[in-house]
This record gives C-alpha cells, sequence and structure tokens, in this order.
C-alpha cells in the first residue's frame, strides 16, 4: 500500500480531473499510475464524459475495470478528456476544451480517447484506459504514435462504462508500447456477471515476436479512395517489414466496406438516441428546475447541457427510429452490419489477421475538420471492427509530415493474442 | 430530404430544443448525413441468419446493492426517500 504523489505538468489538456495522491496497493501493477477515460465510472471521482449534463456527478461505484485495476494495485491518477459522450474524432467536441497532440501542439491528438492517448505520449502516465465505439481508441492511439488496442466485443465488461451504444463500444487499454497494452488487457479482462455481454475469456499472454508463417490479409479497400497516398505508402512499408519477418501477405477484399460507414452511424446514434435519455436533470449532474412542467423543463435543459454534437446524433438516431424511416435505415443498418461481420469471419478463415492503415490521414490541424459528414468518413477503416466485433490493435509504423501513423491490425474474435503478437512482432523488428 | 419543420418535430421527440437561428444550418447538415445514409438502399434485403443467437439470462438472486442513502446521494433534490423529478401533468 501506499501514496503516488502525481505532479506532472498537463500541457496537452490531457485530464479533466486529476488527482495529485493516489493510493495504490498491491499486483500486477502495484503503484503504476493509470489515467481512466472519463467516461468510465470511477467511486468517488467525478466522472463526466467531458460534458456539461454530468459536470460535478461523482459515482457511487467503480466500473468492474477499475475494480481490477485496483486489485492489482495501479493508482488511479486521474480522469481524461474525451470528446462529448464519445462522439468525435478529434476530442475538441469536449465541452471542457479540446486535447492537443502532444508531437504537435497545433494538431488535435484524435479521439474520442484524446485525453488518454495524449496523457500516455506526452509522459504523463505510461498506461491509460479509453474506449472504442467506432475507432475511438485506436484513431488517437495513431495520431499520438502509441498502441491501443479495442479487445474482442464482450472481453472486457461494459460496467461502470456511461453508455452511449452498448452494441459497438469497449473499453481497451493504451499504452506506448505493446508489452504495457497486453500488460493491462491481462488485468482488465476478467468475466462480470454484472455485464450478460461479458463472456468469461481471460487474457493471459506474453507477446510472442516470431510470426513466421502467419497470414495477413489486406482488403483493398484499405488502400481506397480517401486514404492519403503517403500514409498508405508508411503502412505498405510496414507490411513488408512483417513479410520480411515471415509472415505471407494475401490480398483480399471486404465489398460490405462501402456501407460499413454509414450502417455504424446509424445503429451508433439509434443507440445513442436511447441511452442518452437518462440525462435529465433529476438524478445526474446539474438540477433541473421542478417549477415547469417536465417536456418544457426537460427539453430546454437538455438543449443547454448537451453540445451541438451530442444533439445532431441525438436527432439522428431518433429519426432513424422513428415510424416510418426504421426500415429505411435501422433494419437495413443492421442486415449491412451483418454483412460486415460475415466478410470479416470469410476473409479471417483463410488468414490469421488482416491490417492496413489505422486512419486515413494524420493528426489535423485543429478545427480543420468542421463539417460533421467530412468528420465521420474519417472513421471508415475503424468502424468495420466494431461492427463485426473482432479485435483491433494500432500500433506506430513511421511517420508522414513529422506524425505518427498506424498500422492496424485486425484478428478474429477472442483472438487479442495473435492482434498483439503481431503487432509485438512488428515493434520489435523496427525498435 | 427532412424540412427546417420536421427537424423541429424531431428536436420536439427527442426532448431537446433547437435554437431557432440554428435551424437552418442543423438542418443542412442533417440532410447531407441522410443523403449518406441512403447509401443503405444497397445493401442486399436478405434477411439476417439467427445463428446461433441466444439470451444470457441467469438466475433470481438477491445481492448487496447500494443502501438507499447512497443512490439517493447524486440526484439534485429527494423527498422522503424519492428523487424529486418536475411535475409530468
Amino acid at each position: 500500500m501506499g501514496v503516488y504523489t502525481f505532479g506532472k505538468k498537463d500541457e496537452n489538456n490531457a485530464f479533466i480531473t486529476i488527482l495529485k495522491e493516489a493510493s495504490f496497493g498491491e499486483g500486477k501493477l502495484a503503484g503504476i499510475p493509470v489515467a481512466i477515460k472519463d467516461n468510465i465510472s470511477t467511486k468517488g471521482i467525478e466522472t463526466t464524459c467531458g460534458s456539461q449534463i454530468l459536470k460535478g456527478y461523482i459515482p457511487q461505484y467503480d466500473a468492474h475495470v477499475i475494480e481490477l485495476l485496483k486489485n492489482e494495485g495501479a493508482a488511479i491518477v486521474g480522469k481524461t478528456n474525451m470528446d462529448e459522450f464519445g462522439m468525435g474524432t478529434t476530442t475538441e467536441n469536449s465541452s471542457f476544451g479540446p486535447t492537443t497532440n502532444p508531437c504537435d501542439k497545433t494538431r488535435v491528438p484524435g479521439g474520442s480517447s484524446g485525453g488518454s492517448a495524449a496523457a500516455v505520449a506526452s509522459g504523463m502516465v505510461p498506461m491509460a484506459l479509453g474506449s472504442d465505439t467506432g475507432g475511438s481508441i485506436r484513431c488517437p492511439a495513431a495520431f499520438c504514435g502509441i498502441v491501443g488496442l479495442k479487445p474482442t466485443y464482450g472481453r472486457v465488461s461494459r460496467y461502470g462504462l456511461i453508455a452511449y451504444s452498448n452494441s459497438l463500444e469497449q473499453i481497451g487499454p493504451m499504452a506506448k508500447n505493446v508489452s504495457d497494452v497486453s500488460k493491462l488487457m491481462e488485468v482488465i479482462s476478467q468475466p462480470d456477471s454484472q455485464d450478460s455481454t461479458s463472456y468469461s475469456r481471460p487474457y493471459s499472454h506474453t507477446p510472442e515476436d516470431n510470426i513466421k508463417g502467419k497470414k495477413i490479409g489486406v482488403p483493398k479497400e484499405y488502400f481506397g479512395e480517401g486514404v492519403d497516398a503517403n500514409v498508405a505508402s508508411v503502412v505498405k512499408d510496414a507490411l513488408s517489414k512483417l513479410e520480411s519477418l515471415g509472415a505471407e501477405i494475401v490480398d483480399c477484399s471486404i465489398p460490405s466496406m462501402r456501407y460499413a460507414l454509414a450502417a455504424y452511424y446509424v445503429t451508433c446514434t439509434s443507440e445513442a438516441s436511447s441511452n442518452l435519455s437518462r440525462f435529465d436533470g433529476v438524478r445526474f449532474g446539474p438540477t433541473v428546475e421542478k417549477k415547469r412542467q417536465w417536456h418544457d423543463e426537460y427539453r430546454d435543459y437538455r438543449s443547454k447541457y448537451f453540445g451541438e454534437e451530442v444533439k445532431r446524433r441525438i436527432l439522428l438516431g431518433t429519426f432513424a427510429l422513428s415510424a416510418g424511416y426504421y426500415g429505411k435505415y435501422y433494419a437495413k443498418a443492421q442486415v449491412a452490419m451483418s454483412n460486415v461481420r460475415k466478410d470479416f469471419l470469410r476473409v479471417l478463415k483463410d488468414v490469421d489477421v488482416i491490417a492496413g492503415p489505422t486512419m486515413p490521414n494524420i493528426a489535423y490541424k485543429l478545427a480543420e475538420k468542421s463539417d460533421p459528414l467530412e468528420m465521420y468518413l474519417s472513421d471508415i477503416l475503424t468502424v468495420p471492427a466494431n461492427l463485426a466485433g473482432v479485435p483491433a490493435i494500432s500500433v506506430p509504423c513511421g511517420k508522414v509530415d513529422n506524425m505518427p501513423v498506424g498500422l492496424q491490425i485486425i484478428g478474429k474474435h477472442f483472438d487479442d493474442e495473435t492482434v498483439i503478437d503481431t503487432a509485438f512482432a512488428y515493434e520489435q523488428e523496427v525498435a | 430530404m427532412v424540412s427546417e419543420n420536421e427537424v423541429e418535430g424531431i428536436a420536439r421527440l427527442a426532448d431537446i430544443t433547437i435554437e431557432k437561428d440554428k435551424i437552418a444550418g442543423f438542418t443542412d447538415q442533417f440532410n447531407n448525413i441522410l443523403e449518406y445514409f441512403d447509401i443503405l438502399d444497397t445493401v442486399d434485403s436478405e434477411e439476417i441468419e439467427e445463428g446461433d443467437l441466444y439470451n444470457v439470462l441467469r438466475e433470481d438472486e438477491i445481492i448487496p446493492s447500494l443502501p438507499q442513502e447512497e443512490a439517493l446521494s447524486t440526484p439534485g433534490e429527494t423527498e422522503e426517500g424519492y428523487i424529486k423529478a418536475p411535475k409530468v401533468m
């Protein structure tokens, strides 16, 4: 048992809440400072989801992953900045101000776990937890030059993760190297009876760098329209390195990629419209005025405390689920999602992992992406793994204009180990 | 295409107020996104195979829960052990 004193300066607005003194215990993570994305409930520590609507909310319980971290002696040193309720690709949508990228302060860190990525990349903490609904761990990992894993859906309990889109999101580890990501994954991947989607498939694995004979599928869609030529070139070089280690590169195709992004946004906004209805000023955050009628007060309250992107997604979801449009949007999105899953299962029958770029570009300049649709399109390479529920990691693989580029490696359901090993093999080769 | 009136209607359904001066811009962005969603019309309309989906249910059992006073510590206003809310009717 001890107390960790956290005195590092936050130059990137990576944190919403910093605990200057954090107690820790004994175990695999004894005394290691770990930062937690602010949508993961922490008993006694303010948890805001980057939103004014939860400002002042102090949970009475720990998320399952927090209990596990504490059981292994970690020091929880603070809550990291994020796009409000996880809705964004840049961490500019936080109501606590944007986080900046430690590699270049004029650029975004990626989102929505941008605070966690910046906290790790700047050296404030060696490890952090993020959450990934459509790429929210892998995107900031790629933009900030660190490693981030979205585990197989169900392998990490979501109990205590403040829900945005239940069927897609996963809590996952972020760190500077693959070994630390693996170590953190081992701690947080214990089954949980409080989450009915949690599987009993604990991860207990030491990364291995031998990938001789492994087949790596490279879908042509991952190098299609919209992917920056320089980014594509860096990632192809990384694939060549994997080939030089004895892996076999296999060309393949995921045709459902063309509608995956639309399926993702219809699904996540529909789930958000339901999940975010609980924020009504009665149970959490700032208090609603009780004198007026419910709907009058409720509308004005939510309008005042929700940011623009959250309102947009709630409205899109409400529309997609409304009578007359359900069949056109939501039902088709579910068929599309099933097709994406089938495509991944088909390709992953013949190969061990799939690889390509994590993001189509390097980190954007702050305020560079102001059009919502343009922002949504940048998630094209990360959302398919969430739709399919498969594990995916982003590992740094080079630079373009002195900014990091991420290599994304996607695996079979519950084969997070091979995804980790492939990333580890690459990391060791270039170290 | 949805009109500004329809966007206001959806906002009422979602219990969100969109300020008058923002309705036009919001509607334009909304329509751009919906136009992109039209790509879902190209999805094969075959039914989703049910596969081996099943409900995950556990036995009902009484387990310790948050004490009432702790559960009532986050709402802004409480009365006689209940959370106080605006009137509905």
